[in-house]
């Protein structure tokens, strides 16, 4: 795009200006630090020009946005057609106390659901099992039964608004609960739309909410895949998440080229099950996490969206348009948050949250201020949501598309975040893929070498995190903690068990019997048999067990 | 005679999967010459008292982000002298309301290290508080 002549004229012109006004500025006040860095560690120049990208070719690199290569966005018009999905993480206690909050945020102008599950749940345990012991309700909602989700999607129109479901393990057995209370309610599964996280490969890498080994953890979610493509055509099944591998000490680099990597075996799976890589790609959404380095968070996003579509188009052969595309839901940093003067985490999330939307994202959640103490209180979720707001009607950055695109650092950083990516993606081949990766600990001890370097980063303060290690203080926390009503487990235990007496036993025995032999089947996709199971209420726990029991548990390799 | 290695058993109770902070601290521990036991994730209070009993440890150190310590750490920490390691010194890190903590110092952990707490507050904290358990225990 630069001809030749004009690079070398702003070359020499950049030695000039080195040999002299930089020169005489350094020497009167030198620069704070030897070297720049970002938080991949890569090193950051003073300055960038069209030098920097000598090569860069616009209709190559960028092209328009809603085309190949999307860098510029997925959509023809961006934000100037809808705005992105407001949707809150939100879930705690019982399904009652959760209810209540979706209709709070939902009042307050939120646009999109996002249920948050307690350990309990996200292991497929029901509340009363022991290993559930004094979890309930604490990490998320708890949910044992469609009893359950009927109460926690009580009054919500399932035809309006759209739900994302945190759930991995279990996350079949969660979405055919949903599905069942929109059949209850006689709303068509066609019109109902949301996204199951199901992201299996990185919770073995980072978040760890695992249950079952790889193999049948995958068929499981390729069950979805042909499921969902069938029967709830708007249904993500599947959100492939970079959000808990960055919250996990990932570096940008690693969070974006493990990502995309699990995607590509996600996609492998799709395909070795026979099904047309048209058919389920285009319900394949992503998450990412938006940390501190503002830049690097807006050139990932951007190099996210590249690299997906050149690797869906040419490595995979996807012919629709829509398979290309790389759509996703980001979340502001849970690990930027400080419990020190937790006030001034309303600024880390507001600049966050800033860089998602410049980087494209199509739905975004916002953290509250307390999570670095406690679960949101409302004060603290609304803040957040506003945050939200103001972006989208006060700052004016909604109004053009991709707006820092052609500028030099993005670009540059956009084009070195791709290349290391790529460099991680032929690490990964060479061992064979993700699943023979993670069970060399290789993406796993990458993480925990960069969560260690960062750590150490800010004890030796070479990097300052405001209120923790510079700019302390010792005034104390005034923001109100939300607490949970202890009543919750009480009501959540009696409806537990009112559903075991009442519901019809022997059809739960049968159906769960059901579930077994088509588990010990690799031909049958499970997900009837799960909504079988759903249908006559059986529990959480007893569908996971019967899957245990045939498919086993995974045991992680240790590596810290 | 060289002082005898420190011995700390890191352990992550409950069904939280958040282990980042554990597998920093192990490190870092392990760093400043202590050694350096981790039991993965998903420990019961029984697995671990079993561990640090197996492991001779000095110290067990918890870490927890689900919010279930009030259920977990006191069991843990009872477990432990039930075993009769009343010298094991236990401290605990993760996301622990502030209320909390003289509940759980009452208890028997020693102490709670919240978020942005530095890695060298803990390691120096443990190399004195050991020294202090071994003197009086030589001088028992």
């Amino acid at each position: 795009m630069f001809d030749k002549e004009a690079l070398e004229k702003i070359k020499e012109r950049q030695e000039q200006w080195e040999e002299t006004t930089l020169q005489q500025w350094l020497a009167r006040l030198p620069e704070r630090d030897e070297l720049f860095r970002n938080l991949s560690d890569m090193p950051i120049a003073r300055l960038y020009t069209p030098a920097d990208i000598p090569d860069f070719d616009y209709l190559e690199e960028l092209g328009f946005p809603g085309e190949y290569p999307f860098t510029r966005g997925i959509h023809a018009t961006m934000y100037r057609g809808r705005l992105w999905t407001m949707r809150m993480f939100s879930g705690y206690g019982s399904a009652e106390e959760t209810n209540e909050r979706f209709k709070y945020l939902l009042k307050h102008g939120e646009t999109g659901l996002s249920v948050a599950f307690d350990t309990p749940t996200l292991y497929g345990y029901d509340t009363d099992d022991p290993m559930a012991e004094g979890e309930f309700g604490k990490c998320g909602v708890a949910v044992s039964s469609l009893a359950d989700m009927e109460i926690l999607f009580d009054g919500i129109p399932l035809d309006k608004v759209t739900t994302s479901m945190t759930i991995n393990a279990p996350a079949a057995i969660l979405w055919a609960m949903y599905l069942v209370v929109a059949e209850k309610r006689g709303i068509p599964w066609t019109k109902i739309g949301g996204t199951i996280q199901n992201d299996i490969l990185k919770e073995y890498i980072a978040q760890k909410e695992f249950v079952f080994p790889p193999k049948p953890s995958m068929r499981l979610i390729v069950d979805t895949f042909e499921f969902g493509a069938k029967y709830v055509p708007k249904w993500n099944t599947i959100s492939i998440s970079g959000y808990h591998i960055r919250e996990a000490g990932a570096t940008a680099v690693q969070e974006l080229a493990f990502t995309l990597y699990d995607g590509f075996e996600y996609v492998k799976a799709g395909i070795e099950r026979g099904l047309d890589v048209d058919e389920f790609a285009p319900r394949l959404s992503f998450f990412f996490n938006a940390h501190n380095d503002f830049f690097e968070e807006i050139a990932k996003f951007r190099a996210a969206r590249r690299i997906w579509a050149r690797e869906m188009r040419n490595r995979f052969g996807a012919k629709d348009p829509r398979s290309w595309w790389l759509r996703f839901h980001t979340q502001t940093a849970g690990c930027t948050l400080t419990a020190q003067q937790p006030e001034n985490n309303i600024v880390r999330v507001a600049i966050q949250a800033l860089a998602a939307v410049l980087g494209g994202t199509q739905s975004l959640h916002t953290n509250s201020m307390d999570e670095a103490l406690a679960l949101p209180s409302e004060l603290a979720v609304r803040i957040a949501l506003r945050t939200q707001q103001i972006i989208a009607h006060e700052t004016g950055v909604v109004n053009t598309i991709d707006p820092l695109g052609g500028s030099y650092y993005v670009e540059y950083l956009t084009r070195k975040m791709e290349e290391a990516a790529y460099e991680y993606f032929r690490k990964i081949d060479a061992m064979g893929g993700m699943i023979a990766a993670i069970e060399k600990g290789f993406p796993q001890k990458e993480i925990a070498d960069a969560a260690y370097r960062y750590q150490k980063e800010i004890d030796e303060k070479k990097r300052i995190i405001v209120g923790v290690n510079e700019y302390v203080s010792d005034e104390p926390i005034t923001i109100p903690i939300h607490k949970i009503d202890p009543e919750g487990e009480r009501r959540h235990r009696e409806r537990l068990a009112r559903v075991r007496r009442e519901r019809d036993n022997e059809r739960v025995r049968q159906c769960l019997e059901r579930l077994r032999n088509a588990a010990q089947d690799e031909r049958e996709n499970l997900m009837p048999y799960i909504l079988d199971c759903v249908r006559a209420y059986a529990t959480l726990g007893e569908m996971m067990k019967v899957l245990r029991e045939v498919f086993g548990e995974y045991r992680e390799p240790i590596i810290i | 005679m060289a002082e005898e290695k420190i011995r700390v058993l890191i352990a992550k109770p409950g069904l939280d999967g958040h282990d980042r902070g554990a597998k920093v601290v192990a490190r870092a521990l392990r760093d400043a010459g202590m050694e350096v036991i981790y039991t993965g994730l998903r420990q019961t209070p029984e697995m671990i008292a079993e561990a640090a009993l197996q492991e001779d440890v000095d110290v067990v150190g918890l870490s927890i982000l689900s919010g279930a310590h009030m259920a977990l750490l006191p069991k843990t920490v009872q477990l432990l002298r039930e075993k009769g390691l009343d010298h094991v010194l236990v401290v605990a890190g993760g996301i622990i309301p502030d209320e909390d903590v003289p509940k759980l110092k009452e208890a028997g952990i020693a102490e709670v290290f919240g978020p942005g707490t530095s890695t060298q507050t803990i390691v120096e904290y443990i190399r004195n508080k050991v020294a202090e358990i071994r003197r009086s225990r030589k001088n028992a």
